[in-house]
């Protein structure tokens, strides 16, 4: 048969890497800031740089354009061997990253400005949302036409996990951006409440599952045989833990939310399926270890493949821990503190981390033509970064299981141990310090690989086209034949059939969300639950701004410890007007959602206002950032109208009219806060001038917020409260 | 609470999408051989770099 000539694209693969490199370093950065800020709160700062607005920018950093960035590099690159053909057009190509580096640039313009969506993993605004699906959508066209040309016949496995990671992400990535835009920076989740909690996290675990785990899979079945030059130890096996990855994963969601106002069947639904998980992860846990069976003495000598191993070795502790996590009983301790933290960094550094490292020693090298610059340099990465991942996740596993256990502990009279949410925070500060060490190491690491490698891009030349041959795969017929069924002939068009299904997905959902979902569903199920006043609402969009939700839940858990410590546990009927939720994944601070008047906290406005000026001022050795910016800037008020408009429509019942009736209401409410405010500073001695200025700022909206916050319960009938033990009424 | 079905429907359909994915598999022939493609990887290469050092070779010239 004819052999064809062609060349791999590796102009496109540097493209990448440069910015996998690049991207990593400054998430990581972003990362060690961020934990800094937790040990020294006087990091915080400014509005743009305080650890609201930081965390969100190191999380998107670190998955979208280090590891994502990591992912287009490694399938731009292996795509093209494993089909024997070029991508199917440069220009898409070229989009695909360019447009991809311009959402990331947008995302850390506007992330710290807290131009933000409120929704942890899928912060960013709905014009970045849009750019995102079309960058999507262009990458997967490019890799499927890619895949129709090919000159393979057989589609190895790690291509497999390459269409389950395209096809997955774009489901999730539509479905969980659904919001109502306000206007070019604002918009609200058209969720709500429960409904929200629910796509949020069916959305981020399988971001996880489809973004951080079956593409970088797909790589590790790609370039850990390449790198030991061995074939994979199972190739069956492969393609078993393939299909049953990939049809268990997409259940585990609910894990997320054990003990919340999930039913019970959901959230045992979600353990099993976690549960269950371990076969397929392991599965590819082992198979990619086992490659290495009888070539352990390659593992000394090469550096490559000690960063694979060390990657695949995580990946195995983290999918071990992860259906561990899910069993209640140990989410109860583990849930809201930093052995979340720990988990997710023995995935992010270990695993997606480590096997980064690990291709770019590899391919860097092989695409310019030569040797790796210093070898011994890349040893003392591998070293440093492993040292890195044990310093920062042993600390945290500490700390998360210290403060999992002090949250629980009741003394013998039946009262909680440390009253004082803040004492066990303090006890933390040394795991902190550690784990800003743990982090520290890790970046010197990646620093070095940089300097590392771009001594070798330097030392060698860029093989830009690569020639390559290979014969042209027999055209089967597409036609149908005669006695055949109809689907015949769909089946023999791989890339026909995924988009009429992905078409079909897309149109069978928003046909049943937007109408039967949206509206129906925000009926409130207890009665004095009523919507937000306008300046609350707007108090509410600073909270989300300000990424309070990043250490601070919403969400009291039915258990003894919790309701003694905040009152009545939360009820799903309370979060019906909640566009987006904000019950919080992480409890640096207390919980909030019973923060507000009526509860046991009881704080007067003044307290709050003192709090967010400094926070230490109220509490000694507390480590939240100071808000000082809140109290010397005024409310927008320009898009409140529409806000109100724009929630109606989700089916918060505002009356008709009523936007007419907001500035007022806004003053009235405003004055209010403001008087309290002063008269507790102040005593009486101030005038009508300096209410007027006060209750115009952004604190006086953001402390109305607060105050509601969990109280509408305490307005309805008396059965809503006999819950409450009697102790905790004495307290 | 309602929106916990519509996310298990579209599960089902991404689920329903593979397992169509996993059948054209099958029926092509996709996993006949389920042990040379492991091998068929680690070649290809070799035979690249051969041909690049006989392209640059012929450059170089």
């Amino acid at each position: 048969m004819e052999l064809e000539q062609f060349s791999y694209d590796n102009k496109i693969v540097k493209k990448f890497i440069l910015a996998t490199i690049i991207w990593g370093v400054i998430g990581m950065i972003v990362g060690l800031l961020a934990a800094c800020q937790l040990v020294w709160p006087d990091l915080n700062l400014a509005s743009w740089l305080s650890f609201g607005r930081i965390r969100p920018l190191h999380t998107n950093a670190v998955i979208f354009a280090f590891v994502g960035n990591g992912i287009f590099a490694g399938v731009y690159y292996s795509l093209q061997r494993l089909m024997k053909a070029r991508m199917w057009s440069d220009l898409l190509s070229n989009i695909n990253f360019w447009g991809w580096q311009l959402i990331i640039v947008s995302a850390v313009l506007t992330l710290p400005l807290g131009y933000t969506s409120g929704k942890e993993y899928a912060e960013l605004e709905w014009p970045i949302d849009i750019a995102i699906t079309i960058i999507w959508v262009v990458f997967g066209w490019n890799m499927f036409a890619t895949i129709l040309k090919r000159r393979v016949k057989h589609l190895y496995v790690a291509v497999w996990f390459y269409i389950a990671t395209f096809v997955t992400v774009a489901v999730l990535h539509l479905v969980n951006s659904f919001e109502f835009p306000i206007h070019f920076f604002k918009s609200y989740s058209m969720y709500a409440g429960v409904q929200d909690a629910l796509v949020q996290w069916w959305y981020g675990h399988n971001a996880v599952a489809f973004f951080l785990t079956t593409p970088y899979l797909g790589l590790m079945y790609y370039f850990v045989p390449k790198a030991a030059n061995r074939p994979v130890y199972s190739y069956r096996l492969s393609i078993i833990h393939f299909w049953a990855l990939i049809f268990i994963y997409i259940w585990a969601g609910p894990h997320h939310l054990l003990y919340t106002a999930l039913p019970g069947w959901a959230q045992s639904l979600g353990v099993v399926f976690s549960v269950m998980l371990i076969a397929p992860s392991w599965g590819g846990m082992l198979n990619g270890l086992l490659t290495l069976r009888g070539a352990w003495d390659k593992v000394r000598e090469d550096v490559v493949l000690k960063f694979m191993v060390v990657a695949i070795t995580c990946y195995g502790m983290s999918t071990f821990e992860g259906p561990m996590m899910s069993l209640k009983s140990v989410n109860v301790i583990s849930h809201f503190t930093d052995w979340t933290i720990a988990h997710v960094h023995i995935g992010g550094l270990g695993w997606n981390g480590m096997l980064t490292f690990g291709m770019l020693y590899w391919l860097v090298p092989k695409i310019f033509r030569t040797e790796l610059f210093s070898k011994k340099m890349a040893n003392a990465h591998f070293w440093i970064g492993t040292l890195g991942i044990l310093l920062y996740a042993i600390p945290l596993y500490w700390a998360g299981f210290t403060q999992g256990l002090m949250w629980q502990d009741f003394q013998a009279d039946g009262t909680l141990a440390n009253k004082d949410f803040l004492e066990t925070v303090t006890q933390l500060r040394p795991f902190y310090i550690m784990r800003a060490g743990g982090g520290l190491l890790y970046l010197v690491g990646a620093l070095m690989m940089t300097y590392n490698l771009a001594r070798t891009m330097v030392m060698g030349k860029l093989l830009a086209n690569e020639p390559a041959e290979a014969p042209a795969l027999p055209k089967i017929s597409t036609k149908r034949k005669e006695g055949e069924y109809w689907h015949r002939v769909i089946e023999r068009r791989p890339l026909q059939m995924l988009l009429l299904s992905l078409v079909m997905i897309l149109i069978g959902g928003i046909v049943e969300m937007v109408p039967t979902f949206l509206v129906s569903s925000n009926v409130p199920t207890i009665a004095s639950v009523q919507p937000y006043t306008p300046l609350e609402l707007e108090g509410r969009d600073i909270y989300i701004r300000e990424g309070c939700y990043n250490c601070h839940s919403q969400m009291v858990r039915p258990l003894r410890f919790e309701t003694a410590r905040y009152g009545e546990y939360s009820k799903a009927g309370e979060f019906v007007y909640d566009h987006p939720f904000q019950w919080g994944s992480k409890r640096t601070g207390p919980d909030l959602h019973r923060e507000g008047r009526g509860n046991k906290q009881n704080r007067p406005d003044s307290w709050h206002y003192l709090h967010m000026e400094n926070p230490t001022d109220i509490s000694p050795g507390s480590i939240m950032p100071a808000y000082p910016w809140l109290i010397s800037d005024d409310l927008d008020r320009s898009h409140t109208e529409t806000k109100i408009s724009a929630m109606r429509s989700m089916g918060v019942p505002y009356a008709e009219g009523f936007e007419a009736e907001v500035a007022g209401n806004m003053d009235e409410q405003g004055k209010e806060i403001a008087t309290n405010i002063l008269k507790d500073l102040q005593a009486d001695d101030f005038d009508e001038n300096s209410v007027a200025t006060l209750q115009q700022k952004e604190i006086v909206a953001l402390i109305a917020y607060l105050q509601r916050l969990g109280s509408d319960i305490h307005a309805g009938t008396e059965e809503l409260l006999t819950g409450t033990s009697p102790e905790e009424v004495e307290e | 609470m309602s929106v916990i079905y519509l996310l298990i429907m579209i599960s089902l359909v991404v689920a329903l999408c593979f397992l169509g994915a996993f059948l054209w598999a099958i029926r092509s022939g996709q996993y006949e051989d389920d042990y040379g493609p492991s091998i068929r990887i680690l070649f290809d290469d070799k035979q690249k770099k051969e041909d690049s050092t006989l392209q640059s070779n012929k450059q170089a010239n």
